[in-house]
């Protein structure tokens, strides 16, 4: 199923959480709403589930206006952080409960719920456990039995909030790839929302990028992670280095050097961008960025050093080789291999 | 060590009096028991003794979850002085609410003399005991589930809705089982304050024998009439029966519990 939203704004209490957004979310894509907290991508996802309404804007599922129906009727699978798990229920009740809700009309026999309950529960890895109550379960198991419980009524759309947001590093990961399989399997249009970009770029056909109630960019994890267009998804996705430089007639300067490197972006000062670990190393300095070294650490295979660059006195980090024989109050030159410049406001 | 001072202090604070409750009864023998509990102005009191407990506990059950509810999930200005206002019953002299009620009730009280005309007598009846004994049992109620209430998060709920229950299906089937030792307990409580109640009901109730004259009562008459077998003879059968009741609403929490899946 296709969902739409479009020119949404959400007010809580005159406060603003979302400013006109807008998205189209493919059927069967796996979307993943990345940003820091605060900055609306929870609220997106609840008005799509219709646990919010917009202030303003609509929400479509395909071509029937979404916006107009309760969150009963919108059919949609929510998995919340916190599992949300009925507790008096044993894990095939809680699975089925969506199904016995159901009015009388389009309730299937009891024996076909708990038929179609244990298939789920199969499905999740979780066969087996029918008979647990929720307290009886780990975070892993809890959060498979929500989804179980999300999936058996057969959602038109999956949301999930910050999934494996309680859960240890270890499970974490292990979710993740399991989740992954899981989409492939059925191919829900699923969104779900994370603060964690790791999670993100190895989960997401699309990342969303959010900040402050607004979309930063929507891309691939390729897309967003090496030509990322504005400075807040430099820095919140991967790590990034930045310099304050002057653009002069499509040339970039860094003090009274110029680097070396072309800019389309307008004359003045400027912010440039880089990936610390993608950055050449060179001898001779015609057109490099050169520093002092005040600080190195070792990192895995690497090693990263605090460079003091020129009289300005500005810090940037990069990663050398862990054989590389620099040490403090070394001089180092190099140049980004890729890079992006954007004009200071 | 532990035991040995719960028996210890349990022994001496409440298994001794209550074994000399028994003893002092048990010198009227059988024959002399059967007699009092036949009598039927005992009879009388401890049906109206119990039938308004328990009338008024089930009335605390159903409002006093409805309070709780209402302090848990909404946020109106006032409701720090209205939360404080439920436990009033547990503080006030309960004398002092009894003279408030019969006053409010009576013919020409503010309430009463609206009541009076359209034949509904609430003073000296066992109507006004039930209302007093809702007084002071509300807070029992409240003060049990509303904890219980602050733990269940509003994604529980949320997530039902996503699963297309109504808000009927909702609280029947996800907030009330989750809530039923609590309610269990919190009627337990007010049943069993209600069924040793004094203070309030005598005054409200005008203790006409055979009408609105309640066992505790007749105890107190009782012992002003030196008989003090008589006395011990009906607490003792109100010991018995409040015993058996919460014995039985033990199980029945027990099992709840069990069925509900908190045990772990």
């Amino acid at each position: 199923m296709d969902v739409r939203v479009s020119g949404v704004r959400k007010e809580f209490d005159r406060f603003p959480a979302l400013h006109d957004v807008s998205l189209d979310i493919n059927s069967g894509e796996l979307i993943a709403l990345l940003g820091p907290s605060g900055s609306g991508k929870t609220t997106l996802l609840r008005l799509i589930a219709g646990l919010e309404t917009p202030t303003e804007g609509k929400v479509f599922f395909g071509d029937e206006d979404a916006s107009l129906k309760s969150v009963q009727e919108r059919n949609v699978g929510f998995v919340f952080q916190h599992y949300a798990l009925f507790r008096h229920m044993t894990v095939i009740d809680n699975v089925g409960f969506g199904l016995k809700v159901r009015p009388s009309a389009s309730r299937p026999s009891n024996e076909e719920i708990r038929r179609r309950s244990s298939e789920l529960l199969d499905f999740v890895q979780l066969g087996g456990l029918e008979k647990r109550y929720p307290a009886q379960l780990s975070g892993g198991q809890r959060q498979r039995v929500a989804l179980a419980r999300a999936m058996a009524i057969e959602p038109r759309v999956l949301l999930l909030d910050e999934p494996f947001g309680a859960l240890d590093a270890k499970v974490r990961k292990e979710l993740r790839r399991w989740l992954r399989e899981i989409h492939d399997k059925t191919m829900h249009t699923t969104v779900f929302v994370t603060h964690d970009q790791d999670e993100a770029l190895e989960l997401a056909d699309r990342v969303v990028v959010m900040s402050q109630g607004k979309i930063e960019q929507i891309g691939t994890p390729d897309q967003v992670y090496d030509t990322p267009n504005s400075p807040f998804v430099y820095g919140f996705i991967g790590e990034s280095s930045s310099l304050t430089v002057r653009i002069d007639n499509g040339e970039v300067w860094l003090a009274d050097r110029t680097l070396g490197l072309k800019s389309d972006a307008p004359d003045g000062n400027a912010t440039l961008y880089f990936r610390p670990h993608d950055v050449e190393l060179i001898d001779g300095c015609g057109g490099c960025i050169a520093g002092t070294v005040i600080a190195s650490r070792r990192v895995g295979a690497t090693r990263r050093v605090e460079l003091e660059i020129g009289g300005a006195a500005e810090r940037v980090e990069i990663e050398i080789p862990a054989d590389h024989p620099a040490r403090e109050k070394s001089r180092i030159a190099f140049r980004p291999k890729h890079w992006r410049v954007f004009p200071q406001a | 060590m532990t035991l040995g001072f719960t028996l210890a202090y349990l022994t001496l604070i409440v298994l001794i009096p209550l074994t000399g409750l028994v003893w002092r009864s048990a010198s009227l023998g059988w024959g002399g028991m059967w007699h009092v509990a036949t009598d039927a102005r005992t009879l009388n009191a401890l049906k109206i003794s119990f039938g308004t407990s328990l009338i008024a506990a089930l009335i605390n059950v159903v409002f006093g979850v409805i309070v709780a509810w209402v302090l848990v999930r909404y946020r109106f200005p006032g409701r720090r002085i209205i939360d404080a206002i439920v436990d009033l019953p547990f503080a006030l002299p309960t004398a002092v609410a009894g003279i408030a009620l019969t006053a409010l009730y009576s013919k020409n009280g503010w309430i009463g003399r609206w009541l009076d005309p359209l034949g509904i007598k609430v003073a000296f009846t066992p109507v006004g005991i039930t209302i007093a004994l809702i007084f002071i049992g509300l807070p029992f109620v409240v003060r049990t589930v509303q904890p219980v209430m602050e733990e269940i998060r509003k994604e529980v709920e949320e997530a039902a809705a996503t699963l297309g229950a109504t808000r009927f299906q909702t609280i029947s089937r996800v907030l009330l089982p989750g809530l039923t030792p609590a309610i269990l307990t919190g009627f337990a409580l007010a049943f069993a304050r209600a069924v040793g109640e004094y203070g309030s009901v005598i005054f409200i109730a005008g203790n006409l024998p055979y009408i609105s004259e309640i066992a505790p009562l007749l105890i107190v008459i009782r012992l002003e009439e030196f008989d003090y077998t008589g006395a011990t003879a009906i607490a003792a059968i109100m010991l018995l029966i409040s015993f058996t009741m919460l014995f039985v609403i033990n199980l029945i929490q027990a099992w709840s519990r069990r069925r509900y899946g908190y045990a772990t």
